[in-house]
Order: C-alpha cells, then sequence, then structure tokens
C-alpha cells in the first residue's frame, strides 16, 4: 500500500463502505455528465465508451489513487495508465473530478491545441501517464513501472486500464505473464469488458473469453463484478489493495460494462465503437442521465 | 578404404566462422557488457534489461556484477521495450538488449510510441547488426538503420570497435532521450586505439587524411576501410577515412568538408544500401547544393544468403578486397 502524505495529497474518500460506495457514484454521475459535454463540443466522440467506463473511472479515483492534484508529477503518487487511448474522454473527466484539470477545461477536448486530443498521451496532459491508442501498450508500460518503483524502494501501487477488444493484442499477455513471472504484487489491471470493438462484438471478432480462465492461468489474482455497479467495484478494488505487496500476485479486476451506460437513448442504439449522435439529441442524453440518477435517489 | 574429406577440405560453415575479426587481430571480450557495468558503478540509475538474449548481447557480463539491477523479460520483445519505458519514467536508466532484428521489426511500435515519442532515456541495443551472422534473414538485420531513421528523438550509434563502445556506453546513459547501438559483442576488434581518436557522440572523425581518395564509414566498415586504405598504399593511392560512429544526428559538417574537393568518394556500411549510411550522406551532399558523386559500398537490396561470414562479406563486398578492387576500379 503506498505512504497516503494527507497534508498535501488529495484525501481518498472516507466514512463508511456505504459512504465510499456513495462519493463513486457521484463522481461516476459528473464524469458521465462531462463526457456528454465534451461529445457535443465535437459533436462525435468515444461517449460510448465513457459513459460504459465511468464507474470504473470514479472508483479508482475516489477510493484508491494517491495523488496531489496540484503536482501530477510527484515521485509518490500512484500510477493509473490508460491503454486504450480513444478512452480519454472519460478519462480527462475523471482527471476534472480528481481536481486535476480545472473542468472549464474540458470543452477544449479535440480541438486544436488542446492539451485534450482525442487519443490520450503523456506529453500532453497532466496526470495521463502514459501515450496509449496503440493498443497492447499499456500492461507492459505498467510491468516496467512497477519494477523500476519497486527497485528504487518505491511502495506506490500501478494501474492499468484495459479493454477486452485489447485483448486481442499478444503483448497484453507477455505483460501479463511477466508481471506473475516478476511477482509485481502492486500492480492492478483493470478490463473493461463491454464486448465491443471497431469491427464489431467482442466474440464475433475474436473470441477472448474465458477471461477469468485466462487470467487465473497467467497467475493472476483475477475478480469479475458488474463494471457498472460501484458498490461491487469498490468491494473488488478494496480486495485488490488488500492483496497488494511488493512482491505478490497482480490483480485484474474484470470489468462487464455496459456502452452508453446511464443514457437509455444511447444503451438501446445499435452498438458502435464511435456513436453517432444528432445535435438535438445531446440535452436528451443529460436528462436523461440526470432522471436516472434521482430515480435512484442521488 | 573409405576415402573420407579431411577437415580442411571440408565445407565451412556459418556456426564454425561467425566472427569478423581477422585471425590474429587484437580483440577485447564483451566491450559492451564491461564498459555497461563499469557506469552502472558510477550512475546508479543504470539497469540492464533483455530478452532471452543476455548472454548473446554481452548483457551477462552487466548481469553477474549487477543481479540486482538486470531483469531478464522472457522471450517477448514489446513487453522488454514496454517495460523499458515503464522503468525509465521511474527515473532509471535502461539499457535494453536483443537481436536488432528483433528490435527494429518485432518491437517497432513500442520503441515508437512508448519511448522515443515520450523522449526517455532508454536504450536499446541490438547484436547481429547488418550482416554479422551467417544465419540468414531471421538474424541479419540488413535493415536496421533505414527502419529506425525515420524515428523521431532516436539517436543511432554504429561503433566500429571496442574503443566505440566503451567509449561510448556512458555517453549514450548521460544523453537525454532514447538511443540505438548496433552492438558488436564477444571478441570484438580493438582497432581505433592506434589513432589519434575518441568517440564523441554526435561527431564524425577524420582518422587519417589521404590526397586521392576519400572513404566515409562507420561500424565495422570503419577497419575494413582503414585495412583498404592501407592495402590502397601498394597501389599508389592515398586514401582519407572519415569514420561516423553516429548516424543520427548525423554530423554533416565534418563530412561535407571532407568531401567539397574532387578525391573520389565512397561510402562503406554493414547495411543496405538502402536508407543508411549512403542514403545520409546522400542527403547531406545535396541539400548542401554540392555537386558530387558518392559511390556507395554496402549491402544490396535483397535478402542475404547464409553461409560463413568471411564468404558471405565477400559475396557482398565488404571484404577488403573488394573494397580494393571497387576503388582502383572507379578510379580507373
Amino acid at each position: 500500500m503506498s505512504t497516503l502524505d494527507t497534508t498535501t495529497s488529495r484525501p481518498l474518500a472516507e466514512g463508511t463502505f456505504e459512504d465510499r460506495v456513495g462519493a463513486a457514484t457521484q463522481a461516476a454521475y459528473r464524469i458521465r455528465h462531462h463526457a456528454l459535454n465534451m461529445g457535443e463540443v465535437q459533436g462525435q466522440g468515444y461517449v460510448g465508451q465513457a459513459l460504459g467506463a465511468a464507474d470504473i473511472l470514479a472508483t479508482v479515483y475516489t477510493s484508491q489513487l494517491t495523488f496531489r492534484a496540484g503536482e501530477p508529477d510527484w515521485e509518490g503518487r500512484d500510477r493509473f495508465l490508460l491503454s486504450t487511448g480513444h478512452y480519454a474522454i472519460g478519462h480527462y473527466a475523471a482527471l476534472a473530478e480528481a481536481g486535476i484539470i480545472p473542468v472549464g477545461e474540458l470543452e477544449s477536448y479535440g480541438s486544436d491545441d488542446s492539451r485534450l486530443p482525442m487519443s490520450g498521451m503523456s506529453t500532453y496532459t497532466p496526470g495521463m501517464e502514459i501515450s496509449g491508442g496503440s493498443l497492447g501498450h499499456g500492461l507492459s508500460i505498467a510491468v516496467g513501472t512497477v519494477l523500476g518503483l519497486r527497485h528504487q524502494g518505491s511502495g506506490a501501487r500501478v494501474f492499468n486500464f484495459l479493454s477486452d477488444g485489447e485483448l486481442d493484442e499478444g503483448s497484453t499477455w507477455e505483460a501479463a505473464m511477466g508481471a506473475h513471472h516478476h511477482q509485481l504484487g502492486n500492480l492492478t489491471a483493470m478490463v473493461d469488458i463491454n464486448a465491443l470493438q471497431a469491427d464489431g462484438r467482442t466474440d464475433t471478432v475474436l473470441r477472448t473469453e474465458p477471461l477469468t480462465e485466462k487470467w487465473q492461468a497467467f497467475g493472476w489474482y483475477v475478480q469479475r463484478v458488474d463494471g457498472n455497479n460501484t458498490a461491487a467495484l469498490l468491494e473488488a478494488f478494496d480486495n485488490a489493495a488488500a492483496n497488494a505487496k511488493p512482491h505478490g500476485q497482480p490483480s485484474v479486476i474484470l470489468c462487464d460494462t455496459k456502452v452508453g451506460r446511464g443514457v437509455p437513448l444511447l444503451e438501446d442504439r445499435e452498438k458502435a465503437h464511435f456513436m453517432r449522435i444528432e445535435e438535438h439529441e445531446w440535452q436528451l442524453c443529460r436528462d436523461q442521465l440526470s432522471n436516472g440518477y434521482e430515480r435512484t435517489a442521488l | 578404404m573409405a576415402t573420407t574429406l579431411a577437415p580442411a577440405n571440408k565445407p565451412k560453415t556459418s556456426a564454425m566462422i561467425a566472427s569478423f575479426a581477422d585471425p590474429g587481430q587484437k580483440t577485447s571480450p564483451a566491450p559492451f557488457g564491461h564498459a555497461l557495468a563499469k557506469a552502472a558503478e558510477a550512475d546508479q540509475r543504470i539497469v540492464g534489461l533483455t530478452a532471452d538474449l543476455g548472454k548473446y548481447t554481452d548483457m551477462h557480463i552487466f548481469a553477474r556484477q549487477h543481479p540486482d539491477r538486470f531483469f531478464q523479460m522472457g522471450m517477448a520483445e514489446q513487453l522488454l521495450f514496454g517495460a523499458a519505458a515503464g522503468m525509465a519514467q521511474t527515473g532509471l536508466i535502461p539499457f535494453a538488449s536483443t537481436y536488432s532484428v528483433f528490435a527494429a521489426r518485432r518491437a517497432y511500435d513500442f520503441l515508437c510510441l512508448d519511448i522515443a515519442e515520450p523522449n526517455l532515456n532508454v536504450n536499446i541495443v541490438g547484436g547481429l547488426p547488418g550482416l554479422t551472422t551467417g544465419y540468414g534473414p531471421s538474424h541479419q538485420a540488413t535493415e536496421d538503420m533505414a527502419i529506425f531513421r525515420g524515428m523521431p528523438n532516436l539517436t543511432i550509434v554504429d561503433p566500429c570497435d571496442s574503443v566505440d563502445i566503451e567509449q561510448a556506453v556512458p555517453q549514450l546513459a548521460a544523453s537525454d532521450g532514447p538511443t540505438y547501438l548496433r552492438l558488436l559483442r564477444g571478441n570484438v576488434p580493438t582497432v581505433l586505439d592506434e589513432y589519434d581518436y575518441t568517440f564523441e557522440l554526435g561527431k564524425a572523425k577524420v582518422l587519417r587524411g589521404g590526397t586521392d581518395v576519400v572513404l566515409v564509414s562507420s561500424g565495422l566498415m570503419t577497419m575494413r576501410a582503414l585495412q583498404a586504405a592501407q592495402a590502397l598504399e601498394a597501389h599508389k593511392v592515398d586514401a582519407a577515412v572519415v569514420h561516423t560512429p553516429t548516424i543520427k544526428p548525423f554530423d554533416s559538417a565534418t563530412v561535407l568538408a571532407e568531401l567539397a574537393g574532387d578525391r573520389l568518394a565512397l561510402t562503406l556500411e554493414n547495411h543496405t544500401v538502402v536508407g543508411g549510411l549512403f542514403e545520409t550522406v546522400a542527403s547531406a551532399v545535396v541539400t548542401a547544393g554540392l555537386n558530387k558523386r558518392v559511390v556507395p559500398i554496402g549491402l544490396p537490396d535483397a535478402f542475404l544468403d547464409a553461409g560463413a561470414l568471411p564468404t558471405l562479406h565477400d559475396r557482398y563486398g565488404l571484404s577488403v578486397a573488394r573494397i580494393v578492387g571497387k576503388v582502383l576500379a572507379e578510379l580507373g
């Protein structure tokens, strides 16, 4: 576990388990709201992925990561590595939610000279640890990051966000073997299983299941949860945290999610990697998102 | 009585002759491994990684002396370079070794996006560059420089001998950004100690002057150029040798100054004539508006044969005899 410097670090959500679930749920709502606003500016974007992954991002940022919002390069920070560069829209929203980038900057998403390009890059954005986008890189970089931190006596943890489509890449499995071989107990991977990739449903493009058995066979501590349920996610991430140590089993949390989650209009739309949303639909999306959260008494 | 071939008459095999050192030549054992181990004593940030080729890239010397700073990544080159990037991001200075073919061909995307784009100080060490093995195209990285020259931020070093390697390693570690070293491994010839020479990253050096011919060379071909220049003396031909161990960024100023006169100019490289030293020099010449013919000596644009190195070097024009012949033919 990383050492939390409570004087200068942004404090993690405190209180009971229910309080922490509540904090994650509220953050997930705001991340979704930000993502819709960012998508509207461009008239397009990876909104479906951001909505689907919002609960994962919110849970990690509110309950797991130690960092300093005003000092994103602080060497004691836990690292969050986004492999799937096109999920940057959701990650930027999470970074804004975490106070690392201003909320007002989000509307520059994808624009010329913005610090928030369509595909996430470390050279552009504070808090973005790697340049993802060419899929299958993140877990390899994560392995080296954990090795480097452990070698230098740091207890910081490293989190890697992957997608199920990305598991097609053989390099992901090279890294999975390497993490187990080197006993990288401070590594936690999460896989957004939305069962969708660029050319269609994952089970029609390249079958990746059975995922639990695959990761177990590679020597990882595996949990599979409803990735749109913040309570289930928090429990899984807490389990991974309890399991984390410099020399130990790496953890993976397999998160089953729904593209467009939280906005019924988009949940029911034909699933597409790059979702088209008409100009008049954005407000409808926001209304559906708010109504849904109000119904669950947020 | 059964007739058998005497050993001396048996055909040579690639496994038997895999060194480019001349018989009896002065050599130094595993200069890279020793230089890295020494540099690591001075700089605690240096670490070594390999992809199941530690013994074959001289990384085992470093691993033996600094076992806690050596990381075996298995036969997984994408992981090797991705992990090296991750380590560099934590402040370490990784040297990551494999064969040049695997670095350049298999792991290009990882070198490019994980290391070169964020401009990390990762030092890529590639064994068997160009034609330094008789195993055929699977192992012969005849186009590694052509592949790598297009990668922004990457410094490319093609050392001649053990002197170059020993002096280059600490400079590679000290320089910001990624580097690619064309490794010469095992018993590596020691040549440049007989010249008034020190390796300087980014600099070309005139090793000897000459009034008739100028040979611009890198890598092991500088050794051959020096030998050829010596052999040409018997033909009353005076040849200069300019050594360009850093291919990128290229020291155009030094090379162009040597090409300015009317001497016959040749480039010599252990690499295909496509995309390596010759085209680097040609580009510098054209860009400067120099009206100068340059003759390339290098490997053909082809997948090369398997066989014994001396045979292959002669076949493809890298041997001293072939260089001398080419120069004399050009001089008419």
